[in-house]
């Protein structure tokens, strides 16, 4: 008895060590030409006007592909569920897209997931390919091949409320001095509001204060990344931005746990005088009560009349490398990133296109444009070019350095340089 | 792993089948040694080994490699690392915060929820029908109710600016997950109000279940209710106060959903991170599943250590479990 059971605890031993830990099983790409395309797309806030435009480049790719199916998912824009998505859809091929819509920064992890298609080729012979500027292909490089297609841009500006800036005899801030008085005013005159919305974990409002003092997120040595959140220039910037999470403008208690997503709910409804948001904001803030009493300038820097450089946000299309359909992929990207439907994604959605032909039409036709284009024009900046900017985001780095010091459970100089020993680690495949 | 880390409600015995033993039900089986109980435990065992011991080897597998998201989707082979996550992770201040925090909020939270639930089934015994259905009603709502949805409603009763408590009390603005041990405080009155019933209808069969007649033999006795209770109550029920106990302790040590959701996945600049929430952070957000997983195996040593550890002080005061 004792050797029998002996005996099978040894077997099921023996058979349970023959087992790694799950690894994705791996399934080569193929093309087949029939079948189901499946293509997952942001579900912003407003997502009837996006669908729409989607339904109809799904017509049009129909129409040369009458075989196939399109079956669009929408998933989560918020960071933590939509990693959890997107890792779900690399560990799992079976049940992942073709077709994905991703932030820009999220394509270095992704490519190092081994979740996108390399689509440098398929870029080349595209003839819309001429029309995108080198800089915003750039970024969709890793070690010189292209795995994403940029499909529109959204640049950081700050939007006022010209109602109460009229009432109080206050002018649009053309530097950060000015900014900074502005918002005082505000809360001031008008106690139930903030005199600027901000917020701790709002990474890419408070990233432009940086930048604009000089300061980087890390700096590339060698084709090696260092982190240089912690020299003089930065922690300058730090501070800047964490000034503004005072009682007098935007009080710690209510602006340090507010996300990006919060300071626009803020400025929609009407209880912040100012607010640094996307040009992609727009429809949600004329959906609000700040509807017709508002307007864009460029965020300022620290010099009178200069702009704070600002984070190159946007979006890419890109083609999974698990994909059963990769040429069909590749030509529903292409329609869908091609210059008919970022015309129609502008007009649905204020999203700004990142074919220079298309871009200069829509800036012709819309003037509430300037600013952003005014913006991107003086210079935009971008995270570290390295997955380890997925490690990075998501141990929320930067929030975490901006709460400590709004918080008061570290100086600046503390909380910039425990974000240094991270950040570095992170680069460093720790 | 999922083993692990969620806080599973189901594993916790319903109050029936918690029953204290009265000391004449034991029989005298003599001394030989009779294999009847090994078979016994055979179907359960079938179950419950490759159930519990199969994602408990993996979480250990797992905790002995480097294993991130390029080895679990790029087909990047995971390299065996030896003790490496389990030195990053006792090197790193933070883990050291975090488990000296999760320690003093399980064990406040144990306290707690066994003072409500313990002072409500006295309660239970006191009253009349009406009342004692309601209340019974009320707990197992609360019982009943989703950690998930539970945790929402309670933020949004302590929003900042919109939540009604600070309405009634005048107080919009102020922040109740600004302070870290607030914040604490909060979710631990949510993971209360979550596992009091438990404890409650466990301990209200419990004492429903003593015998009227030995009561009443004390009471002839001339022993005053506190004798009663601490010397006849206690010692009869303390089979049930165990298991409640243990329960307790590995569910609060354990607890996920009330402070991922109520905090945000851990509070402002990390300050509410509880043992749990870390090492989904690690795992799950940062891709690092095999630190996640040496999180993983250490909390359930330090789980069994304490289980353990209870279980012998009992039996050393003389009580049989």
């Amino acid at each position: 008895m004792k050797i029998r059971s002996l005996a099978a605890v040894a077997v099921a031993g023996i058979a349970l060590a023959a087992c790694a830990p799950g690894t994705a099983s791996k399934t080569k790409s193929a093309d087949d030409q029939t079948g189901t395309l499946k293509v997952w797309l942001y579900d912003e806030a407003n997502r009837a006007p996006k669908e729409k435009v989607v339904n109809a480049a799904v017509a049009d790719f129909k129409a040369a592909h009458p075989k196939v199916n399109v079956e669009v998912g929408y998933i989560p824009t918020d960071a933590g569920p939509r990693a959890e998505k997107m890792k779900g859809a690399f560990n799992d091929p079976n049940s992942a897209p073709d077709v994905v819509e991703f932030g820009n920064t999220d394509l270095f992890g992704y490519v190092q997931a081994g979740g996108l298609a390399d689509i440098s080729g398929d870029l080349a012979t595209w003839s819309e390919a001429g029309d995108l500027p080198k800089d915003l292909k750039d970024t969709t490089l890793v070690d010189g091949k292209t795995y994403g297609l940029p499909w529109w841009l959204g640049l950081r500006s700050l939007y006022y409320r010209t109602d109460v800036f009229t009432e109080l005899g206050l002018k649009a801030p053309t530097s950060y001095a000015e900014l900074v008085e502005a918002a005082k005013k505000v809360r001031q005159a008008k106690p139930d509001m903030l005199g600027i919305a901000v917020g701790g974990k709002y990474t890419f409002g408070g990233l432009p204060f940086l930048w604009a003092n000089g300061g980087e997120i890390a700096t590339q040595q060698g084709g090696k990344y260092a982190a240089a959140i912690d020299s003089p220039q930065s922690q300058a910037g730090v501070k800047a931005y964490t000034d503004l999470f005072a009682k007098d403008i935007c009080p710690p208690q209510q602006c340090a746990d507010l996300t990006g997503g919060k300071t626009v709910e803020a400025f929609a409804a009407g209880t912040a005088g100012m607010a640094i948001l996307p040009n992609s904001s727009r429809s949600a803030v004329e959906a609000g009560t700040a509807k017709g009493k508002y307007a864009v300038v460029p965020l300022p820097g620290t010099a009178p009349g200069s702009i704070a450089p600002a984070f190159s946000g946007g979006n890419d299309l890109g083609v999974m490398k698990s994909s059963q359909h990769r040429s069909l992929a590749v030509d529903f990207m292409k329609i869908l990133g091609g210059k008919k439907y970022q015309l129609q994604m502008f007009d649905a959605m204020g999203n700004l296109p990142t074919l220079a032909s298309a871009r200069g039409d829509v800036v012709a036709k819309d003037p509430w444009l300037k600013p952003f284009i005014d913006t991107l024009n003086a210079g935009t900046k971008f995270v570290p070019k390295d997955a380890a900017w997925a490690k990075i985001d998501s141990q929320s780095v930067v929030p975490t350095m901006f709460q400590k010091v709004i918080t008061g459970k570290s100086d600046v100089s503390g909380a910039t340089g425990e974000a240094k020993t991270v950040i570095d680690n992170a680069f460093a495949g720790k | 792993m999922t083993a692990t880390t969620t806080p599973a409600r189901a594993d916790r015995p319903t109050p029936a089948s918690v029953r204290p033993r009265g000391g004449a039900s034991k029989t005298k089986t003599g001394r030989r040694r009779s294999w009847m109980p090994f078979w016994l435990l055979l179907p359960s065992a079938v179950i419950l080994i490759p159930l519990f011991g199969y994602p408990l080897y993996q979480l250990g597998l797992l905790s002995f490699l480097k294993f991130g998201q390029p080895q679990a989707s790029a087909g990047e082979v995971a390299e065996f690392v030896g003790f490496d996550n389990y030195s990053t992770l006792l090197g790193d201040d933070q883990f050291w915060d975090v488990l000296f925090q999760t320690v003093v909020f399980a064990a406040a939270c144990v306290v707690a929820t066994l003072a409500v639930g313990a002072a409500l089934a006295v309660l239970l015994t006191r009253i009349g029908k009406w009342p004692r259905l309601l209340l019974l009603f009320a707990a197992l709502g609360a019982w009943a109710a989703p950690a998930m949805t539970g945790s929402t409603v309670w933020m949004f009763l302590f929003d900042t600016n919109l939540g009604l408590v600070n309405e009634v009390l005048g107080m919009q603005g102020h922040n109740w997950f600004y302070d870290k041990w607030s914040a604490f405080a909060l979710v631990g009155v949510v993971v209360v109000w979550h596992s009091f019933p438990f404890v409650m209808i466990s301990l209200y069969a419990g004492i429903e279940s003593i015998p009227v007649s030995v009561l009443e033999a004390a009471r002839l006795d001339g022993a005053s209710t506190w004798t009663v209770f601490r010397h006849v109550m206690l010692p009869m029920l303390r089979p049930i106060l165990t298991i409640v106990v243990i329960q307790s302790i590995i569910w609060d040590f354990k607890v996920f959903t009330q402070i991922y959701v109520m905090t945000g996945g851990g509070g402002i600049a990390g300050q509410n991170l509880v043992l749990n929430v870390y090492a989904y952070q690690k795992a799950f957000a940062s891709s690092d599943y095999s630190l996640g997983a040496a999180i993983g195996v250490l909390m359930t040593l330090i789980l069994l250590a304490v289980t353990i550890f209870y279980i012998r002080a009992l039996r050393r005061s003389g009580e049989e479990l």
